[in-house]
């Protein structure tokens, strides 16, 4: 793994340890005694902190999720090369326009 | 093959790190996909929402709760030991993991109800 590949997913992990953190606390306090969209909205439409943490949240998954995904293809399949490369961008373009639709569409909804 | 060193605490914290993320990378574009079904209004996310009361879904998402959880206490072990230098407490710093995942799980079934 190149040094930049490499900085960019510990990088992201510290982040995304915070995140996941505070995701997975939000998870918990959230579900208790059911969860319905208005709850889910209530809290999140029109929410500028919300939209902040999770659009950081979306973008350092995006970096960090293709790495790992490189890593693995690359020592336990024969995939390597140019085309795993762009493969993996492209997943992360994927990874970053699906997360920030949806972080926008509860943030606006 | 299974080798002497595929025995170790490590490898294995290392392997279920590393196949966590991989289920994590598979699921994260279905998560966005249901969340931005918000953008046809809430009741296109209630229907969603509905499907995951099924007992199957339900299930699946305590795993998946779990699996993050998993994936992030152990990631936090390769941070320790690559910037703290913790190796050699491995056993300890394992055991630490598995409760909070243990927690994690345990307070995500017991608030579904």
């Amino acid at each position: 793994m190149s040094a930049l590949l490499f900085l960019a997913q510990r990088a992201t992990a510290v982040v995304l340890a915070f995140a996941v953190a505070v995701h997975l606390g939000t998870i918990l306090y959230a579900v208790r005694g059911g969860l319905t969209a208005a709850d889910i909205l209530a809290r999140t439409h029109g929410n500028l902190w919300f939209l902040i943490f999770y659009g950081l949240f979306v973008v350092a998954v995006a970096i960090h999720a293709p790495i790992g995904l490189r890593n693995v293809m690359r020592e336990w399949t024969r995939w390597r090369g140019r085309t795993l490369d762009i493969a993996l961008a492209l997943f992360a373009l994927l990874l970053l326009g699906l997360g920030l639709r949806a972080v926008i569409a509860v943030f606006v909804s | 093959m299974m080798r002497a060193s595929h025995r170790q605490r490590g490898f294995l914290a290392a392997m279920i790190h590393r196949l966590s993320g991989v289920a994590l990378a598979i699921f994260l574009p279905i998560h966005f996909l249901a969340l931005a079904s918000a953008l046809n209004g809430a009741a296109a996310l209630d229907s969603f929402l509905a499907v995951t009361r099924q007992p199957l879904v339900a299930f699946l998402e305590v795993v998946i709760v779990v699996t993050l959880a998993l994936h992030m206490t152990l990631g936090l072990r390769v941070l320790a030991i690559e910037l703290f230098d913790l190796r050699e407490k491995t056993l300890a710093v394992l055991s630490v993991c598995v409760a909070a995942v243990c927690a994690v799980g345990l307070l995500f079934i017991l608030n579904l109800g």
